[in-house]
């Protein structure tokens, strides 16, 4: 596994092809859209998907920590699927989490789907996250921002190669605001030539998309506005 | 065999009156069902099947009178019920015959099923989705009580399918409500019949069944055409042919033009039209374009408004077009039956021959056409058995008998086994399935709270709760639409559905072929492409996954045998003749019992060529076994194309030890890693977790809001492969993939014949026997999980180049394009 590096508002950090990133010089690891519990909101519904979306996402994020061994680590919201999501683990899950929460300082951002501070977990809990010239938070606020990170719109792109198109998890990077793929074992992903996305880099910038060892980095271009509606 | 019986009189002279007799075989059918047994009638287009099939019941029920439901008729096509409503009603009525007649499919109107059961028809014209539907309801004893007959047609294109497996599972359930009831299979003539025959029994044995086979009919007549002057080495499509195929669409009164694939359709219907100075009314048909196009075709076809239509698969079954004296297959046949199948769609008359010609589109293809010829008149029907009975459709209906009524397990077993497709059903899986039904069936105790069914304390089971059983009823079927794109004028008419790969390749004013017409793409809203007419260049053609046929086991045997025997060659044109005999000078023939491998350099790339014939799916699982294994053994693959015939690999050293290359144990060190990665068993998986109910079908209308909460299929299938591995779900994922993949069962075959025979020449450049399928690379592209990485490689090493100035600048992703749709087996969450 080889970490890629960028530069954010002066800060080195490193994108991990497993969707993490590690910002060296504080130890910080930031993840997002961890959307826990995900499948037990669906079997309340209704679909009984299997119940180890939780075990598998913790199985990530338990890898990152022990790679980069972080002094913090930022949860960049959406962590859980539902505000009633914390309730929902099993046992053994909620103790997992709860001794990585007392191993590492975690920090949960809130987002849209877990608006209240999960209980139970340990962590603390702030609607943004700040530190030196970084601002770690949720849902990107449009228009330029220099030194945003942040989830919420779970990034994928789909490259044309081989006669065929490959589509993965990305980071999209503009040097002013990075934004992270969604880490969750469920979770799926929305094109970054979706306006939600493309609109936030308007300048072009570049992807890197997640593969088993490395990252695979892409430019692409500046968004021009799409052909009037009807 | 049968005593006669004598027909009542108002039959005999409503016969008398329209000048027609009783056909041997309707005559059997009579007697047979009159003495209260199960048939099953063989019988090719235009025997006069539907009237035998209905025969008995006409006569029982002008002896009975009104009184419900007591003949139910199901068959595959909506349309087909329709059809044979409307032709019943008219000797209904001559004969003087008081009987209610009705059809119900999901077109029905909700206030009509109410009313069908309040007060059933005395005959029901059914499909299988929708009597799922009525076994699962609660009145569903009362309904069927008095039920008598089941008429079930086209047995031969339901056995073997997962719409099959369902039918057969109601039928099943059929035979517990209504004990007296007894069944009439009508089936094409086929190549399995004791599978049929169990299929129609009532307990899954063929030879309680009595088999009635119409006999005599005309063979059909088979010619080929090739187009002058060149014979092309490679392609599928068969556009040069095109003025050929006009001459003979204006010769002919109606004539139907069968390819192999939708994309082939939309380009043979384009270059048609491009020649059709006459403007004769040509039209086209196939499986994505929108419901009312196809009817629309249909009814002008009906009423003798065209002289042809281009069609794909979506016109083998169907209602019968008397007005048809042509059928024109384009492209390899790929299979006698079904070729049968295609040919007996023109003339449907028994005593008149039907007329066919085919069109090879390569050199190749014209080997396939002169062995289908031979096959056809040989009567060497093909094709593969039955497979057995989907457990993710075994799902789906024991949730429907809950729903239904609480049952006990182990009727429920007795009665699942005499259904001829879970005949062979161990108890270990119906108790999974059940389990997987009730709770999930997880090794982590989790869903207690969720579950689905309880058991009360005598062990029956019973549905939890009326929103369980709401929701069953939502997701009551067994056809899986693919993840697909509308395509629409901007402000106007639905014109049919592309795959998401398709629209990820097209960018605004781009032009692509579809529904008949050139399209310009204007761009993506939603899920929906809209599109105006015209465009300026080269136009895309959209393909679907899953279209194309295998060439059956069969025809593969005839054109070796025909290839390593020059005797046979003087049926073949000379072109042919002659690219045989340079191919036996430079190199050898592929013999019937061997295997011809051809190895030679060209450029500086080293290829190996190899003569299966098994078909190219198989050819494409070899492939990825092949060269996994000879990136073992340091000869750096780069890659392959399979065709129906031949797979080619490539690699950047020249390969050695050949015959090591093909031993048999090929199968059993990476077939497992590679089958469990495929996209070919993800795509298994999705289905079955549709029809199984694990995820939520998608209907119409509601995707947006459903959309965000969907879970991706494949991230489902990849939690569940690590946690475990042997759940239900991933055991019928890979049972139902075994059953797609019978070409790994042809594979091992192939090795284990070819074991000690394999012929290898090095040659000093490229045979011409191997030239066709080198002319496929570029044109086929080949993928899997793994692969992915390696083509993410590369699309970044060319934008390198290209930045380095040694390359010209390849396509990448452009952000100008409107959005993509958003995944909808993704399934977006609330953002």
């Amino acid at each position: 596994m080889s970490a890629a590096p960028v530069h954010l508002a002066g800060e080195r950090l490193m994108l991990d092809p497993e969707g993490g990133l590690f910002w060296p010089a504080r130890r910080v690891l930031a993840v997002a859209d961890l959307h826990l519990e995900k499948g037990s909101a669906a079997a309340v519904r209704g679909s009984l998907l299997p119940p180890w979306d939780t075990r598998a996402t913790l199985d990530r994020l338990a890898g990152l920590l022990r790679r980069y061994r972080p002094e913090r680590v930022v949860a960049l919201g959406d962590s859980f699927h539902d505000d009633r999501g914390a309730q929902r683990l099993l046992a053994a899950d909620q103790a997992r989490l709860a001794a990585m929460t007392a191993s590492f300082r975690f920090v949960w951002v809130r987002g849209n789907h877990d608006p209240s501070p999960p209980e139970g977990v340990g962590g603390e809990s702030c609607a943004e996250f700040r530190l030196d010239g970084l601002c770690f938070r949720h849902e990107a606020k449009p228009g330029p921002a220099l030194g945003e990170l942040c989830g919420h719109h779970h990034p994928k792109a789909a490259i044309p190669t081989g006669g065929t198109v490959v589509s993965r998890p990305c980071f999209v990077f503009d040097h002013r605001r990075l934004m992270l793929p969604a880490l969750g074992a469920y979770t799926g992903g929305l094109d970054i030539r979706d306006h939600a996305i493309a609109s936030l880099f308007p300048r072009g910038g570049r992807v890197f998309l997640l593969g088993r060892q490395r990252l695979f980095s892409f430019a692409f271009a500046a968004s021009r506005p799409a052909p009037a509606p009807a | 065999m049968f005593p006669a019986v004598k027909l009542p009189d108002g039959f005999v002279n409503w016969l008398a009156h329209r000048g027609w007799a009783l056909r041997p075989h309707q005559a059997r059918v009579l007697a047979a069902a009159g003495q209260g047994r199960n048939v099953l009638l063989i019988a090719p287009t235009g025997g006069g099947k539907t009237l035998a099939g209905f025969l008995p019941s006409l006569v029982e029920l002008q002896a009975r009178g009104r009184g419900g439901l007591h003949t139910l008729y199901v068959s595959p096509l909506k349309a087909l019920a329709a059809d044979i409503a409307r032709n019943l009603v008219a000797p209904v009525s001559e004969i003087g015959l008081d009987i209610a007649i009705e059809t119900r499919t999901g077109d029905t109107s909700a206030e009509r099923r109410r009313r069908q059961r309040e007060a059933p028809p005395d005959i029901l014209l059914t499909t299988p989705e929708s009597l799922a539907v009525l076994v699962a309801g609660a009145d569903a004893p009362s309904m069927f009580a008095g039920l008598r007959r089941v008429v079930i047609d086209e047995v031969h294109a339901l056995a073997g399918t997962k719409r099959g497996d369902q039918l057969a599972l109601c039928l099943a359930r059929l035979s517990v409500l209504a004990p007296d009831s007894r069944r009439i299979g009508l089936s094409a003539t086929i190549a399995h019949r004791d599978a049929i025959a169990a299929y129609v029994a009532p307990d899954a044995r063929p030879d309680g069944v009595a088999l009635v086979e119409a006999t005599g009919g005309a063979a059909p007549e088979i010619g080929m055409i090739l187009p002058d002057g060149r014979l092309p080495w490679a392609g599928h499509m068969g556009l040069f042919s095109a003025p050929d195929i006009l001459a003979r669409i204006r010769d002919a009164r109606t004539t139907i033009v069968f390819v192999n694939t939708r994309a082939q359709a939309e380009l043979l219907f384009q270059e048609l039209w491009k020649l059709n100075t006459d403007t004769l009314p040509i039209a086209i048909h196939h499986g994505s374009l929108e419901m009312e196009q196809r009817l629309r075709v249909e009814a002008a076809m009906a009423e003798g408004k065209l002289r042809a239509v281009v069609a794909t698969s979506s016109l083998d079954l169907g209602i019968d077009w008397g007005g048809v004296d042509q059928v024109l297959q384009v492209g390899a046949p790929k299979g006698v039956s079904r070729l049968l199948q295609r040919v007996g769609r023109a003339n449907h008359r028994m005593d008149e021959p039907s007329r066919a010609i085919l069109v090879p589109a390569n050199r190749f293809e014209v080997l396939e056409c002169e062995a289908a010829i031979l096959g056809v008149a040989a009567n060497e029907l093909d094709g593969d058995p039955p497979r057995p009975g989907g457990l993710d459709v075994l799902a789906q209906h024991l949730l429907g008998l809950a729903c239904s009524a609480p049952f006990l397990p182990d009727d429920v077993f007795a009665e699942i086994r005499r259904a001829a497709p879970y005949a062979a059903l161990t108890r270990r899986d119906f108790d999974d399935v059940l389990g997987f039904v009730e709770n999930g069936g997880y090794a982590l105790a989790a869903y207690d709270r969720y579950r689905k069914l309880f058991r009360d304390s005598e062990g029956r089971v019973h549905v939890m709760n009326e929103r369980v059983a709401r929701q069953h009823r939502m997701n009551i079927g067994t056809i899986v639409e693919e993840p697909l794109l509308k395509v629409r004028y901007r402000g106007g008419a639905l014109l049919g559905e592309v795959e998401e790969y398709f629209a990820n390749m097209l960018t605004p004013g781009d032009t692509f072929m579809f529904a008949g017409r050139l399209l310009r793409f204007l761009r993506l809203r939603e899920t929906v492409l809209e599109v105006a007419d015209g465009g300026t260049g080269e136009p895309k053609v959209p393909a679907y996954a899953g279209g194309r046929m295998p060439l059956t086991t069969n025809l593969a045997d005839r054109v070796r045998r025909m290839l390593s025997d020059p005797g046979t060659w003087g049926a073949f044109p000379e072109p042919v003749r002659e690219w045989l005999a340079l191919q036996r000078g430079v190199s050898r023939l592929p013999g019937p019992h061997d295997l011809l491998v051809e190895t030679f350099p060209r450029g500086d790339r080293f290829y190996l060529v190899a003569y299966c014939f098994e078909g190219r799916n198989a050819h494409q699982t070899l492939g990825m076994l092949l060269t996994r294994r000879m990136e073992r053994a340091g000869f750096q693959p780069l890659g392959f194309v399979a065709t129906d015939y031949v797979l080619g690999i490539w690699s950047a050293r020249p390969p050695h030890d050949i015959a090591a290359l093909f031993d048999q144990d090929m199968l059993g060190d990476d077939l497992e890693a590679w089958m469990a990665e495929s996209s070919m068993l993800r795509r298994t998986f999705r289905n079955v977790a549709v029809i199984s109910g694990l995820i939520e079908r998608q209907h119409p209308g509601a995707e947006k809001t459903r959309r965000q909460v969907l879970v991706n299929s494949d991230l489902i299938y990849d939690v569940l492969r690590r946690h475990q591995p042997d759940h239900i779900l991933l055991r019928a994922t890979r049972a139902d993939a075994a059953g797609g993949l019978t070409d790994v069962a042809r594979i091992a075959l192939m090795l284990a014949r070819a074991k000690g025979r394999v012929r290898h020449m090095a040659l000093s450049r490229v045979s011409p026997l191997a030239v066709p399928v080198l002319l496929e690379i570029g044109r086929e592209s080949v993928r899997n999980g793994e692969g992915d990485d390696a083509l993410l490689a590369e699309a970044e090493a060319a934008l390198v180049a290209e930045a380095t100035g040694e390359a010209d600048p390849p396509p990448f992703i452009q952000t100008d394009r409107p959005k993509p749709a958003r995944d909808r087996r993704q399934g977006r969450l609330l953002v």
